[in-house]
């Protein structure tokens, strides 16, 4: 399993913009580099990146062959309520990462 | 550096350089080689340890890196890591992660002159088809642009470092093979002599900088 990291604040005011940052390893490889005798490596990178809060869907991404090796979202949402965010990265060659956070909203 | 550069290495959380501190940490605790120990069972902190390297080690001077493979054959009885490989690198990083804002201290000790000497001639040495020595660019010209970005003065004060060319993480000797395919001169070997007096020169020479280990750089 690859590591990801996470940053979700851990408390929240009900209604307030909070920042989330989502950081995953991953080589990202375009699929149009070739090796020094000329065999194209073949692509492997993430395609989808989707985030739930509380089950309910915030943010859906999907990544391209530009996008660099571990790749850093950050994105905003606003606090509606107490609950657990859910990050989920899949990809090329069956690759799948997870990770969660919890967020208490007063 | 940047600002934006800058804010990414501060957070560990944007800071990718993390991956590898993570896995280095995994690595310590786990068990290798014939004697069956892990890097945890004999070390605690290591607070501090990065600061004070390339140190002599046995009558020869070594890098972290280095040393960290020493360990390996010496104690854990386990086959040495290729230098700049995931693992190593990922070791050296959780090693270092640990000295963060501490300042660089190399004591110049009798025995360790002379390859402090060597390491500051290599540094003043022209060389390669450019013709241009270390000091040249970075003791005369820092602050000064090449090929549009700034001219720094060499501290190696974030090493190993996540390099956004890179995509990696990599040792500061993979950063001088950078200099020196530059001015078209031949790198030495990974783990040569030479290299590791030129990072004990640069070392010394950044002494009472704080380190910044594993640093984000462009």
């Amino acid at each position: 399993m690859a590591r990801a990291i996470v940053r979700v604040p851990a408390t929240a005011k009900r209604g307030q913009i909070i920042e989330i940052k989502a950081l995953v390893g991953h080589i990202m490889e375009t699929g149009f580099r070739r090796t020094e005798i000329g065999t194209l490596i073949p692509r492997d990178i993430i395609r989808l990146f989707v985030c739930t809060y509380n089950g309910e869907e915030i943010l859906r991404a999907d990544f391209h062959p530009a996008v660099a090796a571990n790749p850093l979202i950050e994105f905003t949402t606003i606090a509606t309520e107490s609950g657990k965010l859910e990050f989920k990265w899949t990809g090329d060659n069956l690759f799948s990462a997870s990770e969660s956070a919890e967020i208490t909203v007063e | 550096m940047g600002r934006d550069t800058r804010a990414m290495q501060d957070d560990d959380a944007t800071n990718p350089a993390t991956l590898w501190v993570l896995d280095g940490e995994a690595l310590w605790n786990q068990k290798a080689g014939a004697a069956g120990k892990a890097c945890a069972d004999c070390h605690s902190s290591m607070k501090g340890v990065a600061a004070r390297y390339p140190a002599l080690h046995a009558g020869k001077l070594l890098n972290l890196d280095q040393r960290i493979n020493a360990c390996r054959v010496e104690r854990q009885k386990a086959p040495a890591l290729q230098l700049e490989s995931r693992d190593l690198l990922a070791l050296s990083a959780w090693v270092g992660r640990q000295s963060r804002g501490m300042p660089i201290d190399i004591e110049v000790t009798e025995q360790l002159k002379p390859y402090l000497e060597s390491g500051r001639a290599a540094f003043n040495r022209r060389e390669g088809q450019l013709n241009i020595a270390c000091a040249q660019c970075h003791d005369e010209r820092w602050g000064a642009r090449l090929a549009g970005n700034p001219i720094p003065q060499a501290h190696p004060t974030g090493y190993p470092i996540y390099r956004l060319e890179w995509q990696g993480v990599g040792s500061l000797q993979r950063r001088l093979r950078n200099c020196m395919i530059g001015v078209r001169a031949e790198p030495y070997e990974y783990g040569s002599p030479e290299f590791v007096e030129l990072e004990l020169y640069l070392m010394w020479r950044a002494r009472g900088m704080k380190l910044e280990t594993p640093a984000v750089r462009p």
